[in-house]
């Protein structure tokens, strides 16, 4: 290979660019041959002379150690946002489970509250000598006597062809507010309904549906702007046959 | 993210030892000081934050000094620097006369002397140099650092050594006449 050829490889051999066989080629070249040697030395000098001239500045103390603050701080502000990433969310479950749990077990407790109140008074009215104030099977008396006493009307059931018999009425009170209690009876079996106006504090959001309190069977519902509570020791089926007259009746 | 398959600890280990060698590379590019020690804070911010873009198993170097530059070259100073940056664009430097045993001058040229002629080429040249010389880097290293193909450094490093050997030669005759 002529010189030139050579000459276009020295800078790639002084770097240790070449191939192994290219270098070998090009070392074995230089031994015979003065010029491409003379070159390929002053490439090498030159490197060094850059290379020795090149490492010139010094970082200051001061960059130093804001590198090094910057470089190992960030990782920690990551690993922050990790925690936040995961956290956030489960703490906001947690507290929301807490709300939903106090909400739910203030509403429970106002529940229970309002449900003793009535088997209270559904109770305190069958001991009562005189559990009702209009004696009457009639829902054409019992309907009109409450006119004056309580701020509201209601409709009454026709019970021909029912296993109920209205027995009569009373004003009753749930939380000051003024209501009607009418008692029927099943099978030797006596049950309230309870008539209010819903807004009362403590009837109001109340969760219609059956349910079960002190061993009672309640049913609950609100039809226009009236609460119904119907409480009494019978069957679930009979609480909701009842129920159901007073509704279509309403 | 970080890479799930590195350690927490990699882009410190692998970043701060490259920081003197950096500092120096940004201080080349920039000729000023606190424009090299904000290019050097920079830079560690970005790759900070793009170490997870970071492919594991590719040079760490080539990418630190690369995030680097283009921070450089996005700069005030680096924008200045890029005009005529295009390869084939700028005029041919004169091919250095075939080396004689005369420029063997280099053993005795002082650093100083080195050093202004670096400072006087232009920034791709002088950038390429840095990186052969005194990083030490290998043409697939330069090549990924400068995003330009191996070919591309041999040519250009080659004219970046004929460029520097005739700044030389200058100095070398104007020192030699002034005194």
């Amino acid at each position: 290979m002529a010189c030139e050829a050579w000459r276009d490889k020295l800078d790639a051999y002084v770097d240790g660019e070449l191939t192994p066989a290219e270098a070998r080629e090009l070392s074995v070249h230089t031994r015979t041959c003065v010029e491409c040697a003379a070159d390929a030395l002053e490439r090498v000098q030159l490197k060094r002379s850059v290379a020795a001239a090149g490492k010139r500045y010094e970082p200051s103390a001061e960059l130093r150690a804001r590198i090094l603050k910057s470089a190992t701080a960030k990782p920690g502000k990551r690993m922050g946002w990790k925690w936040a990433i995961v956290a956030v969310p489960v703490l906001s479950v947690v507290i929301l489970s807490m709300l939903v749990q106090s909400y739910y077990g203030r509403e429970n407790a106002r529940r229970q509250r309002v449900y003793s109140e009535l088997a209270d008074l559904h109770v305190a009215t069958l001991a009562s000598t005189t559990p009702v104030d209009v004696v009457s099977t009639d829902r054409h008396t019992v309907k009109p006597w409450f006119a004056g006493k309580i701020p509201f009307t209601f409709n009454l059931p026709e019970l021909q062809g029912t296993e109920f018999t209205l027995l009569g009425g009373r004003v009753t009170y749930l939380a000051q507010t003024p209501g009607a209690q009418l008692i029927y009876q099943v099978r030797k079996h006596q049950i309230s309904v309870f008539i209010f106006q819903d807004r009362g504090e403590e009837t109001a959001a109340l969760p219609s549906g059956p349910l079960k309190a002190l061993s009672f069977n309640v049913e609950n519902w609100t039809q226009n702007g009236l609460r119904y509570f119907v409480i009494g020791d019978v069957g679930p089926d009979d609480i909701q046959a009842l129920s159901k007259l007073l509704r279509d009746a309403a | 993210m970080p890479d799930q398959r590195l350690p927490a600890a990699t882009f410190e280990e692998l970043a701060l030892p490259l920081f003197d060698q950096l500092y120096n590379f940004a201080r080349w590019l920039t000729h000023e000081p606190t424009e090299a020690e904000d290019l050097v804070q920079e830079t560690y911010a970005k790759a900070l934050r793009g170490f997870s873009s970071f492919q594991a198993g590719t040079n760490f170097r080539a990418w630190m000094y690369r995030i680097l530059r283009n921070s450089f070259l996005s700069s005030r100073t680096g924008l200045k620097t890029t005009v005529a940056f295009d390869e084939e664009d700028h005029e041919m430097l004169p091919t250095a006369e075939s080396p004689t045993p005369e420029t063997l001058f280099i053993d005795q040229a002082t650093r100083e002397i080195v050093q202004q002629a670096l400072e006087e080429l232009p920034v791709y040249f002088r950038e390429i140099l840095l990186l052969c010389e005194v990083e030490e880097m290998s043409y697939q290293e330069i090549a990924e650092t400068l995003a330009i193909p191996p070919g591309t450094v041999m040519s250009r490093l080659s004219r970046a050594r004929k460029a520097l050997r005739k700044l030389l030669q200058q100095q070398l005759r104007g020192g030699k006449h002034g005194v």
